[in-house]
């Protein structure tokens, strides 16, 4: 049993025949974790206590005859805007530094009933900003396929340790792409399952209308078994979906024969040839596999990018108002008065990303402007998630690139703002219609760089994402090229 | 120009942040770059569009009301441990009314 490669399936396994015991693999876990991540800075905190204690639950049930859970043992990680109670959350921020939540975030409940043992938590950019990870105050994440080059972000740390090995799979937080990105930079499955389908109580938030939690795993099964302990109700957060959860590993059947998959023809323009190439690839997997392959328009999509940036730093900057200096943060040391010690104790604790953020935000907002930006941007979020609907009137699912390039190099677009934004091109309009969307893996370019394929569906509909991302996986699809 | 150096500032004033002379000038130019690329969307005409305001909702008005019954929350020492400087069991926060 080699740690880097576990999977879920080999924790049941090996639990189930008494091979190792749950608390022996969580000190592993734990041990190996923490060599390693020195090299990708993947981990900001680990916190044994907790793991050893779900592992000794674990064991407990399984010295009872009980079923230790769907995640029974599983060694996993949850990135740093996930509450965790008694242990450390930063966000990734200075300003949070030494904040110790008072209450666990309910999927973090959830995935401890189901047996999941918390390794750590896992290093993200501040507040979820951003999409290289090196806007954490606690230095960047480097990428484990390349340590020379980034790992995506904002989930970057998540992403990292799945793809390491330090973890089996792991929660991360999606605004914009903030799950898929990094899952396709670091080789790995990220899932942003529909709107409201995971509660966000305990999930700092960044911008209300946007932020989801969805997992991230080596495989397609590892991650949809993780969506379904955290997916369902919860009355502590009234955005959270009433719909029913079916069974995702069951709907894996690998039957997507006459499956009807749509390639918006806005997505592949002026895309840089070895993504586009291996997506090509991807797609005739698909094709072989029965599915029906048909191009289709979105024509709003162009418009996304303003629209998302608009109504992201909109809701961040009101998101953000909290952070002051008076309940849990940090605070500016000797303020000369209330005010002072407000807007030193902010100005001294964002990084450069949330600031410009929270100033973009408050600008689109203020008195003469909000017409203009915020209410001209929320129509135009009507526009695309419209594109959506329509197109879903005609195929199953839609597949596209992740993003327009793979991993890119430390610091290569840390200066210019606008370009980063422009980046998020692919992953942003899912995030703005509410749909399901996942990235997996598709091949590597010649440099060894992973490149990561879309698969969206219509709300609700992460069953059918999930047995399209199966049989694409079953037929080799992750090592196209 | 969309934005100015003293519009930076002012906007900074409302959103309560404190910033350098330097971050004034570098946002000054960052903002004015974003703000002429959002510019884009007044290419659409949108006046007939509803904004959404409401991303997803899939059941009644009144579904996610609960009973009127009571329900632990945090305790004062609890909702205090986090602080930065609590005091007799309050936030303290520098003095806001004169004597």
């Amino acid at each position: 049993m080699e740690i880097a490669r576990l999977t879920i399936d080999q924790v049941r396994d090996a639990l189930a025949s008494r091979r190792v015991s749950a608390v022996e693999l969580a000190t592993e876990a734990l041990r190996f974790a923490q060599a390693e991540n020195p090299k990708t800075n993947a981990y900001l905190h680990f916190c044994p206590e907790r793991a050893l204690q779900a592992a000794r639950r674990a064991d407990d049930r399984i010295a009872r005859g009980e079923d230790p859970g769907p995640l029974g043992g599983v060694p996993l990680a949850v990135k740093d805007v996930i509450l965790t109670k008694g242990v450390r959350t930063t966000c990734a921020s200075r300003l949070l530094a030494r904040y110790i939540p008072p209450y666990d975030a309910t999927a973090v409940i959830r995935l401890e009933q189901a047996g999941g043992v918390i390794l750590g938590k896992t290093n993200c950019d501040e507040f979820a900003m951003g999409s290289s990870n090196e806007n954490s105050a606690f230095g960047p994440v480097r990428n484990p396929v390349d340590l020379d080059r980034v790992p995506g972000g904002s989930s970057g740390g998540s992403a990292a340790a799945v793809s390491q090995g330090t973890a089996v799979v792991a929660l991360g937080s999606d605004t914009g792409g903030s799950i898929r990105q990094p899952a396709s930079f670091c080789g790995v499955v990220g899932v942003t399952p529909t709107y409201g389908r995971v509660s966000r109580y305990g999930l700092v938030a960044f911008a209300s209308s946007l932020d989801h939690i969805g997992p991230f795993g080596k495989t397609v099964k590892g991650a949809a078994t993780l969506l379904q302990v955290i997916a369902g109700r919860d009355e502590m957060d009234s955005t959270s979906a009433f719909a029913p959860v079916p069974g995702y590993v069951a709907a894996m059947d690998g039957n997507v024969r006459g499956i009807k998959i749509g390639l918006p023809r806005e997505y592949f323009r002026g895309l840089a040839s070895e993504t586009g190439d291996l997506i090509a690839r991807g797609v005739e997997v698909l094709k072989k596999l029965g599915c029906q392959v048909s191009d289709i328009s979105l024509p709003a999509t162009e418009y996304a990018i303003p629209c998302y940036y608009i109504i992201c730093t909109a809701e961040a900057s009101s998101n953000l108002a909290r952070y002051d200096g008076v309940r849990y943060t940090t605070r500016s040391r000797s303020p000369e008065s209330l005010i002072d010690m407000y807007r030193s104790t902010r100005g001294e604790g964002f990084g450069a990303e949330c600031k410009r953020r929270v100033m973009l935000g408050t600008y689109v907002l203020s008195a003469g402007y909000y017409d203009a930006y915020y209410l001209k941007a929320q129509k135009v979020r009507t526009l695309i998630a419209r594109d959506f609907a329509e197109a879903f009137r005609q195929v199953d699912a839609i597949v596209t690139p992740v993003s327009p390039f793979p991993a890119f190099k430390l610091g290569e677009k840390v200066d210019d703002p606008l370009e980063m934004y422009l980046s998020d091109i692919y992953t942003i309009t899912g995030d703005l219609a509410g749909i399901p969307c996942m990235s997996v893996p598709c091949g590597r370019t010649a440099q060894g760089l992973p490149v990561g394929m879309q698969i969206l569906t219509n709300h609700f509909d992460e069953a059918g994402m999930f047995r399209l991302a199966g049989a694409f996986e079953e037929a080799g699809g992750f090592t196209v090229g | 120009m969309k934005i100015t150096e003293q519009e930076v500032r002012y906007v900074a004033d409302l959103a309560n942040l404190k910033l350098a002379e330097e971050e004034v000038q570098r946002f000054a130019r960052d903002l004015d770059g974003i703000l002429t690329y959002m510019d884009k969307l007044n290419e659409l005409d949108t006046s007939d569009v509803e904004p959404m305001a409401q991303v997803l909702y899939d059941a009644g008005e009144t579904a996610t009301l609960r009973g009127d019954s009571e329900r632990r929350t945090l305790d004062n020492e609890t909702a205090l441990a986090n602080a930065p400087l609590p005091g007799a069991g309050y936030f303290k926060v520098p003095k806001v009314i004169e004597r």
